[in-house]
């Protein structure tokens, strides 16, 4: 059985809000009709997004780490949202284990954003109807377009590479891969809603430069060895400035 | 959570009709097996018309909290899932029976199907009673269910949460069922005054155990759980957002805790301790305006209960949107 999911690598996704424009871009102008936009310009804005980047702050100054989180519908794979709903408009596709909303089944009664312990769900103001991430589900299978496109928009536009899409029930694709090797974790697991999506944690990175990266290899007319070039313990320009 | 007016309306004006309903049931019963003289049929046709009139106030109320009401007999689709499709079809399946029982009371029609053996006839008002009680007491468990079945919302995770729906339901329908009594059958009404009496102090004790409970309540989710991170102290400094969104209106009740405890106590002297007293005084001195009042003093109170009730719920999405409360 196949299930999609998104995996977010936090180590590296630096809060640029690229997905969550590009997201609201692409699904605005579908078939689902608009995600609602009010007052976009004024005191109190308020609409409907499928993707939200939160940004936390983790330990005690001076030692803190900021932390970019983005959060979407994790596609659980025991959606607590799905069995509430009276209706039957929120399900799960059997072949692809994406959860989605039937927009004209949905009463809009908010049943199942109640039943979301992620807040993953959103009450469009001007359809009354729930929302929430399709996984560009009308990106994916969308045959005109070329593989690389045939990504979620977020994937797409996140500039760090800090998204990953793929089937984590396919032991050797990429996602379940980064999960294995980078301690990839789900949310909330103590209510055994077992997302789909998961998240990579921080990691320490440490920086390796090698001479080749200082000094072009293929470059035949060594022009670079010919610039003046600094002793490593000698302050650089930063220390010896203020600005 | 952010309590809604129209959920609070359905869930308090219904509990009211099923408890009305139950009342004059246990009337008819109580009569049929000669412990009371029977009332006439006016008592039960005007009983059954208020209880329905009270269903109908309640489902209305309900249609106000869909985005698309239009669409609302599309809800009866999950009941193998859901326990709110389950409550919208066990809600008309009893409205239609409370109809068929007081119709059945105004029109005089009863014929008798058989005798029990103590001698206490089986007929028509009997049968119908007897099913609308079954489906009294099955919309108190679904109305409960679709909160107690919610098991991250802790506060409302609880058998209690049912519990309470029965009795408190039970207590202002008693409370009705009594002033009613009053005005059309003074034998019966101090058996309905001491039951809601009774009913009603069982609501208190029950409504004090959840309020202890959930005073006790430790979070299972905290923001390290919420992001994954294990540092024991995280700070959230953006939600994402600049203004409000569905997240930030729907799970907050944006009250001071203050006014929170005083709805609180107000709540608990409103729905029950004025309640018993009244009924008490208006039991003894036989006044049909004392026990209307009881019974609009405890609607009243159970208003503010079920307000309570939404409003002290903590929806662990809000850990992602902490720096609004």
């Amino acid at each position: 059985m196949t299930q999609l999911a998104l995996v977010i690598d936090l180590n590296v996704c630096v809060g640029c809000h690229a997905c969550v424009t590009n997201c609201k871009e692409w699904n605005t102008s579908g078939a689902a009709g608009p995600l609602v936009d009010l007052n976009p310009y004024g005191k109190d804005p308020t609409g409907t997004f499928f993707n939200r980047v939160q940004t936390f702050e983790v330990g005690e100054f001076p030692h803190t780490e900021t932390v970019h989180f983005p959060k979407s519908c994790l596609h659980c794979e025991e959606p607590p949202c799905v069995p509430v709903c009276p209706t039957g408009a929120s399900y799960k596709r059997q072949e692809d284990g994406i959860v989605l909303v039937d927009y004209d089944k949905c009463i809009g009664c908010k049943y199942c954003s109640w039943a979301c312990p992620y807040g993953a769900r959103e009450l469009d103001l001007h359809q009354k109807v729930m929302k929430k991430c399709t996984l560009c589900v009308d990106r994916i299978y969308d045959t005109t377009m070329t593989a690389e496109e045939r990504r979620p928009a977020c994937v797409r536009a996140c500039p760090t590479g800090a998204r990953l899409f793929g089937d984590i029930h396919d032991p050797e694709s990429e996602v379940s891969r980064a999960i294995r090797e980078n301690g990839g974790y789900q949310l909330m697991p103590e209510w055994g809603t077992h997302p789909a999506n998961h998240y990579l944690p921080r990691r320490k990175t440490q920086i390796r430069i090698r001479e080749d990266e200082l000094e072009r290899a293929d470059n035949p007319l060594k022009i670079d060895r010919q610039l003046p070039r600094p002793e490593k313990a000698e302050p650089a320009l930063d220390d010896v400035t203020s600005w | 959570m952010h309590p809604a007016f129209s959920v609070i309306f359905l869930t308090t004006l219904i509990g009211a009709g099923q408890g009305l309903f139950l009342a004059l049931f246990t009337v008819e019963s109580y009569a049929a097996f000669g412990l009371l003289p029977m009332p006439s049929g006016d008592f039960y046709a005007v009983g059954s018309a208020i209880a329905f009139v009270l269903l109908v106030l309640g489902l209305i109320a309900s249609f106000f909290h869909l985005g698309h009401p239009e669409r609302a007999w599309r809800a009866a689709a999950k009941w193998r899932t859901s326990w709110l499709s389950r409550e919208v079809i066990v809600l008309p399946a009893f409205m239609g029976m409370v109809a068929l029982y007081g119709l059945a009371h105004w029109l005089g029609f009863n014929p008798v199907f058989a005798q029990l053996p103590s001698g206490a006839p089986v007929n028509l008002t009997a049968v119908l009673g007897a099913i609308a009680w079954l489906l009294a007491f099955a919309l108190y468990i679904c109305t409960g269910m679709i909160y107690a079945c919610l098991k991250f919302l802790r506060e409302w995770h609880t058998p209690l949460t049912v519990i309470n729906y029965i009795l408190l339901g039970g207590a202002s329908g008693f409370s009705l069922g009594a002033a009613l009594a009053a005005a059309l059958a003074p034998a019966v009404m101090p058996l309905l005054a001491g039951w809601a009496m009774i009913i009603t102090f069982l609501g208190l004790v029950g409504r004090s155990a959840t309020l202890i409970r959930n005073a006790r309540l430790k979070p299972k989710s905290t923001l390290q759980t919420a992001i994954g991170v294990k540092h024991p102290k995280i700070v959230q400094k953006s939600m994402g957002l600049m203004g409000g969104s569905f997240n930030t209106r729907e799970f907050f009740h944006g009250q001071k805790p203050q006014r929170l405890r005083a709805v609180k106590w107000l709540f608990l002297l409103l729905a029950f301790v004025a309640p018993i007293i009244l009924l008490g005084m208006g039991m003894s001195m036989v006044a049909g305006g004392v026990l209307l009042s009881a019974f609009v003093i405890q609607y009243l109170g159970l208003l503010a209960e079920r307000w309570f009730f939404f409003a002290q719920a903590n929806h662990p999405q809000n850990l992602y949107y902490q720096s609004v409360a």
